[in-house]
This record gives structure tokens, sequence and C-alpha cells, in this order.
């Protein structure tokens, strides 16, 4: 399963994005494990300057605006 | 890193062939804007005629103002965001940091100022840019007049100025919102506040590389950006613009016009501070203010008040700085609206005076 977090202080932008990756992974029928992360330090450590930012396993692959939805669809994987 | 990669390559590839049809689109467009900018008072005529009314009435001078102003200040905005959406598919915030990082209080206060008009920026991502350009090496004075000068000097402000005002005054708004950030970041970074910052910002060093967006764009996408962008933008900013101008609209003719001089006109010499320490705890976009500030100035008040207030508005409020306690301490937030307060200020005076 595929640990998805999202990088965001709450403002809209985030909320969106959590809702997207949300949709696509139901519509693709893939369990993800979401989280949303808020704390500051926490999002910094991850090195992203611009939010939101996405990490999936770990890895930054997101960072600014709302991602499109190829991106996201991606992320989930085959 | 490697899935950004894949996707990039891929939508590169099905979106060559669509160059094609922007290099067609593009100049069809700009003639269709220039067609229309240039017919804004024959259509605003049209408009009062089929309603029976003409000018020499208050309501239909306040219906040809209405008819006139709004599509003008949506073709300037429409232009102006696009051109700034494309451009900023340039400046990414990573890129932008690697510009800055090393560069010496100056030069790079300069630099970090005019990369604040064209880096996409969003105020709910100021904190982690703030942190982020610090991590880096870019010095505190600097990463300052970066964050004074990308809310301030924004496309919206600047197109919304030269729809209401003229070049002259957005040009002047420029060339002063450059000042005021190149000056507080030169003066920030004297005084050496980098203990001021909160301890964990200290603690944390340059972050991991970050896929940095739009280093590998084609040319198709970064037209494709900036439509979006103006979709974006105009999308959120359209109802403040309707509503200013409807209100500057509704008091044409109504309002007498010197009803503002004796409250912010040039000789009540305590207005331009007041529009200052008014224009804190207010919080509104550019879109929500410049409307304000068009009905005010025709109503009288001095064009350096009301630049101040505007200023003001944009640039210092509440609820920033209680996003900016969580990474400065409270001496170095005092000294940050001090000094931006008082370039302000000298603005404002300076043009009460100059003109």
């Amino acid at each position: 399963m595929k640990n998805i977090k999202v990088l965001g202080t709450g403002c809209a932008n985030c909320k969106t994005t959590l809702k997207l990756i949300e949709e696509a992974a139901k519509a693709k029928g893939v369990e993800v494990e979401l989280e949303k992360v808020e704390d500051l330090p926490q999002i910094m450590s991850y090195g992203v300057m611009s939010t939101p930012g996405v990490v999936v396993d770990g890895k930054v692959v997101h960072a600014g605006g709302i991602p499109p939805k190829e991106a996201i669809d991606s992320w989930l994987g085959s | 890193m490697n899935t950004t990669k894949a996707i990039d390559s891929t939508q590169s590839s099905t979106s060559r062939s669509n160059l094609g049809v922007w290099l067609a689109g593009l100049p069809l467009a700009t003639a269709l804007w220039f067609f229309l900018y240039w017919h804004l008072d024959d259509f605003a005529n049209a408009v009062i005629s089929v309603f029976g009314l003409t000018r020499d009435t208050h309501l239909g001078e306040a219906v040809h103002f209405f008819f006139f102003d709004t599509p003008k200040v949506f073709l300037l905005l429409i232009g102006v965001v696009y051109i700034v959406g494309v451009i900023q598919t340039f400046f990414s915030p990573e890129r932008t940091r690697a510009l800055l990082a090393g560069k010496r209080l100056g030069v790079g206060n300069t630099l970090a100022a005019l990369l604040g008009i064209v880096t996409p920026f969003c105020s709910c991502s100021a904190v982690p840019l703030f942190i982020g350009f610090l991590s880096a090496g870019v010095p505190l004075g600097v990463t300052f007049s970066f964050l004074i000068s990308a809310p301030m000097v924004n496309e919206i402000a600047l197109a919304l100025l030269l729809g209401l005002f003229g070049w002259q005054v957005a040009a002047l708004y420029l060339g002063l919102g450059l000042s005021v950030a190149i000056v507080a970041g030169l003066v920030i970074g004297k005084l050496r506040m980098e203990r001021h910052l909160q301890d964990w910002v200290r603690d944390i060093h340059a972050g991991n590389a970050v896929p940095a967006v739009g280093d590998e764009m084609s040319w198709d996408a970064r037209l494709r950006t900036g439509l979006h962008h103006v979709r974006e933008i105009v999308g959120k900013v359209w109802p403040y613009i309707l509503i200013g101008i409807g209100v500057g609209a509704a008091i044409h003719g109504y309002v007498p016009q010197d009803f503002m001089v004796s409250i912010m006109g040039k000789d009540a010499w305590w207005s331009a501070p007041g529009a200052v320490v008014l224009g804190i705890p207010m919080y509104t976009n550019a879109a929500g203010i410049i409307p304000i500030v068009e009905a005010l100035i025709s109503k009288g008040a001095a064009l350096g008040t009301t630049l101040a207030f505007m200023m003001s508005v944009i640039a210092l409020s509440l609820p920033e700085m209680l996003i900016l306690r969580k990474v400065l301490k409270l001496p170095l937030i005092a000294t940050f609206v001090g000094v931006v307060g008082s370039g302000i200020l000298l603005v404002g005076f300076i043009f009460n005076t100059v003109l």
C-alpha cells in the first residue's frame, strides 16, 4: 500500500489537492494511506518551499499548486 | 523524482503537436484584444443608447462609466496576467532561491525584489518559502526584500492601476514598491537580526533537493500555464472588481468632488501616517482595495496618501504577522512592521510633495 502525504498549512489549495488524490484513488480502486501534514517544522524537513507539497512513500514528487490529474494518476501507479 | 520525469516526457510528447495551434491562436487572440481595446468607447456609447440615455445626465454618465471601465479593466487584467503567467513558468521558487543564495546585501536585495514580481507566490506559502530561502544560505535581509515585494508588487495591482489610472501611476507604484522592498530588506539585513528567528528555524539546514518544476517545460506547456493562471486569477477577483467599479460608477457625479479633500487631501499632513496605521489591521488583496482607492482619489484624496494606504493594506496585515510569529521572534516582527511602515510612509509623503 502506498503512503501519500500532502504537506500544507491548511490553505484552500492543500485541501483541494487532498480531495483530488482521494477521489483519484477511489476511482482507480487503489488503496492508499493518505495523510495531511500541517506541522511547519515537519513540512520543512522535506525541503518543500511552496505548498501544497506531495510526498509518495517518503519521496517528494510535487511542490506548489494543485497537481495536474495525470500526475496524480501516475503516483497511484498501476 | 523518477515519477515526475516520466510525466514530463509523456506530457511533452503528446503536446508538441499542439504548439502549431498556439502559434496560430496567439496572434489572433492578440489582434482581437487590441480590436476590443480600441473600441471600448464605442461599446459604452452603444450600451447607453440602447437604454435611451445620454451622457448629459447623471445616470447616463454612471452607466457609461460602468460599461467603459469594466471591459477595460478585464481586458488589461487578462493581458497582463497571461504574460506574467507565462513568465512565471521560468521562475520556480527553487530557481529563485538558487539565484539568490549567497548574494551580498545590496545586489541581492535588488535582485530579490525584482524576482518577487515574477516568481509564482501564494501568501499561504510565505513561511515555507521564508525558511527555504534562509536554509539555502540566502541572507535574512535579502529574503525580506523578496517577501515584501512578492505580495505588494504583483500583476493584479499593476493591471488594475494601469486600467484605472494610466501607466504613469502604475510605473510609479512599481518603482516605489520595489524601492520599499529593497530598502526595508537592506535595513533589516544591516540590523543583524538573525538571532531573533525562532530556534527551530535556525536548526534547519538546506533541505534535500526538490524536483524543480518548470525547468524542462515545453513552450506549449508554458503557454497553457499562462491560460490556467488567467482562469485562476480572474475567476477569483472578478466579483471584487465588478463591485468596486459598480460603487465607483454609482458615486460618479453624486458625491461632491472635494468630499475627501479635508480628510485625505494634500494639506492634511497627518493623513499619510493615519492611512498607514489604518491599513495594517485591514487585509484584502489588490483586487479588493484598488476600486476603493479609485473612489477615494476621484473624490479628492491625495495620490500619495491613497497609495500609502493601499501598500499598507496589502503588505502589512495582522493574519500574516500571526503566521510569521511561528518563525520570527517579536523584536524581528516589530522591526519588520516598523521598517516597512516607515518606507511606505515616506513614499506617501514624497508623492504628496512632488505631485
